[in-house]
């Protein structure tokens, strides 16, 4: 399966080219730029790892690229992706987030279904990736 | 005109028994400069053959305030001149003979805080039948910041929102399920599933749907959130369906609310026909419950769409904004539905901005600072599909859901594909306007750029390439009017 969470899951998988253009969009708009890697992918999964902190004062797309393709270097079999945060006042939240990088193979989630009375279920969404401990995930892939 | 209440009788002449014009009465004060505090709220007013305006704007300062049709000694008892409303200004409206805009201030006194059952029943309670008019509209209020503090406003807002859901960037997707009445529960899900499975953000209850024999709401609530948590599954994506919890009575609407949350949905639905109390009431619920709601505004055209008499859909979009909703239907300028691109574009301003600023020729006659109220999501639903993506975004911008439910279901490809085709509509046109490229003009290209790697979008395109809903709009500006115009 194909996890398609972030802004352009739907498309094929952006170039650098494509990637550097969403880039200078959000340095337009005077957001600042950052990256987060994960092997958890749960959904409700907010806090991904932060590969550094928001570049505020970087301003070129190069020197961003070079971070986003450093971590996808270090990370080639997790879930990277690219934020732009507004820290403008009524925002001061992300206001783009796109997938730069996944695994080659992607598992998905099992629905864990307990039943209940009434009819009712608790639905549990596990990821068969995350059977594995943390850094041992996505290996196959 | 003359200076400051230069018609009104003063003194004891003021309170001799009988019937004087509303004019002399204190309710017409062409000097008067509104305070900060104070309402203000924008009629157009039509008076009868033979009335002259000024009186008539006299006469609805004082029938929404303290008047009625005879002198009464009583009003000495009071600080009357406090509470009478005051008719401040009267101007033609342009290309309109017979109509007159007048600008009515009320003192903040008059109102309930924090009440817009309160609020309305002064402002529209009884001024709309009065016989000296023809017709009569309110067209815009500016509401001060004192009274804006009242309110709790939206339980969630449009940034809470996207982080609840993980979505950035883009309009959230949606569709209502169709048909819009007759499916069971299993098979409602179904269409549920489907939606979501293929790349929507939300399915949709329709505004009449409720607990009816073909389907009890117990029923839809569980079988929907199978739907909801597979998709989400299948797609690493939280996604979510607007149940619909409106009912006869607020006890089952508590029950249906409490039963949604027990079910783990993130959303929940009421119809505007449910009334401002009832709305309020469910806001406080859902603050209280971390819900998203969604407002469908079922019925609000009997008195938003004719220009010459009701209340402006500006209007209920900034009671709505105060009475606490997370989402609201607010037009699609494109779709089958009523919506002028000047007006629509004026209702989303007064749900999403921080601060309005006039802008005549959307409608905005006042300054608004919403004082750090929370936003509202506009939903854009009606008649609308994958191939008009560029003038969504273009007329609508990014903080909007679009619901595509013809648009979606009526796929000749299926549900999945319908919401496929709709999600890559958008992320392709996303995409290419923070490019930086003129989607107005190369829309049609992106897209069928989008959909040579994407069958289902073709289809799209082909099946709906020539739907456009060219019809003239009932409810326009009165600066600047414009047709609404597919291209």
């Amino acid at each position: 399966m194909r996890i398609t969470q972030g802004t352009f899951s739907f498309l094929p998988d952006f170039s650098d080219a494509e990637i550097r253009a969403q880039i200078d969009y959000c340095l337009r708009n005077r957001w600042a730029v950052s990256v987060e890697f994960t092997d958890d992918p749960h959904p409700r999964n907010t806090y991904w790892e932060m590969w550094g902190m928001p570049m505020f004062d970087i301003k070129d797309a190069a020197g961003i690229m070079y971070e986003i393709n450093q971590c996808r270097q270090a990370y080639p079999n997790h879930y990277v992706r690219v934020n732009g945060f507004d820290s403008t006042r009524g925002w001061e939240t992300v206001r783009l987030s796109f997938i730069v990088n996944r695994p080659k193979h992607e598992p998905g989630f099992q629905v864990l279904r307990q039943e209940g009375p009434g009819r009712q279920i608790r639905y549990t969404m596990h990821s068969y990736a995350t059977v594995h401990p943390k850094g041992e995930r996505y290996k196959g892939s | 005109m003359g200076g400051p209440g230069a018609g009104t009788i003063k003194g004891k002449e003021r309170y001799k028994a009988g019937v004087i014009p509303y004019k002399t009465m204190g309710y017409w004060e062409p000097g008067y400069t509104p305070k900060d505090t104070d309402l203000i709220a924008l009629f157009r007013v039509t008076p009868q053959e033979g009335v002259d305006p000024e009186e008539a704007a006299a006469a609805v300062a004082g029938e929404s305030s303290t008047a009625t049709w005879t002198v009464v000694w009583t009003d000495r008892l009071t600080a009357c001149e406090h509470y009478r409303a005051k008719a401040y200004r009267v101007d033609a409206v342009p290309n309109s003979p017979g109509q007159y805009f007048a600008y009515i201030a009320y003192d903040l006194d008059l109102f309930e805080p924090g009440s817009i059952a309160n609020l309305t029943a002064s402002i529209i309670g009884n001024v709309f039948g009065f016989k000296p008019l023809k017709a009569l509209r309110l067209e815009d209020m500016r509401l001060p910041v004192a009274y804006v503090k009242t309110f709790d406003g939206p339980p969630t807002g449009i940034v809470v929102e996207r982080e609840r859901l993980d979505k950035f960037g883009r309009p959230l997707l949606g569709a209502t399920t169709k048909p819009k009445l007759g499916l069971s529960g299993k098979n409602y899900g179904r269409v549920v599933y489907e939606a979501l499975r293929g790349g929507l953000d939300f399915v949709k209850d329709d505004e009449n749907i409720n607990s009816q024999p073909f389907m009890h709401w117990r029923d839809r609530y569980l079988y929907c959130m199978e739907a909801v948590n597979r998709a989400s599954a299948e797609t690493g994506e939280v996604k979510g369906h607007y149940l619909n919890i409106t009912a006869a009575t607020m006890e089952d609407m508590y029950e249906r609310a409490a039963f949604a949350k027990e079910l783990g949905s993130c959303i929940v639905m009421i119809d505007l026909v449910i009334g401002y109390t009832a709305i309020q009431s469910i806001s406080k619920w859902a603050r209280k419950n971390d819900m998203i709601l969604h407002l469908h505004r079922a019925g609000h055209a009997t008195y938003t769409r004719q220009k010459s008499h009701g209340v402006s859909f500006r209007v209920i979009c900034k009671w709505m904004r105060l009475a606490g909703v997370d989402h609201i239907h607010a037009g699609t300028v494109v779709g089958k539905l009523e919506g002028d691109p000047n007006m629509v574009q004026g209702f989303y301003n007064v749900l999403r901005e921080p601060h309005n600023d006039v802008d005549l020729q959307r409608g905005i006659f006042f300054d608004q600072d919403w004082a750090g109220l929370r936003k509202v999501m506009p939903v854009a639903s009606g008649g609308i599909h994958a191939g008009q993506m560029h003038q969504l975004i273009h007329y609508l911008g990014e903080d909007v859901v679009l619901q595509f439910g013809g648009g979606t279901i009526g796929h000749p490809m299926g549900v999945q594909a319908g919401a496929t085709a709709n999600r890559v509509a958008l992320e392709a046109m996303i995409q290419a306007r923070n490019e930086g490229r003129d989607i107005w003009s190369e829309g049609p290209q992106v897209l069928e750029k989008a959909a040579k790697s994407c069958a289902p979008l073709r289809a799209a395109l082909e099946v709906w390439k020539d739907v456009t809903f060219n019809y003239a709009s009932t409810d326009t500006a009165d600066f600047v009017p414009t047709p609404t115009v597919s291209v």
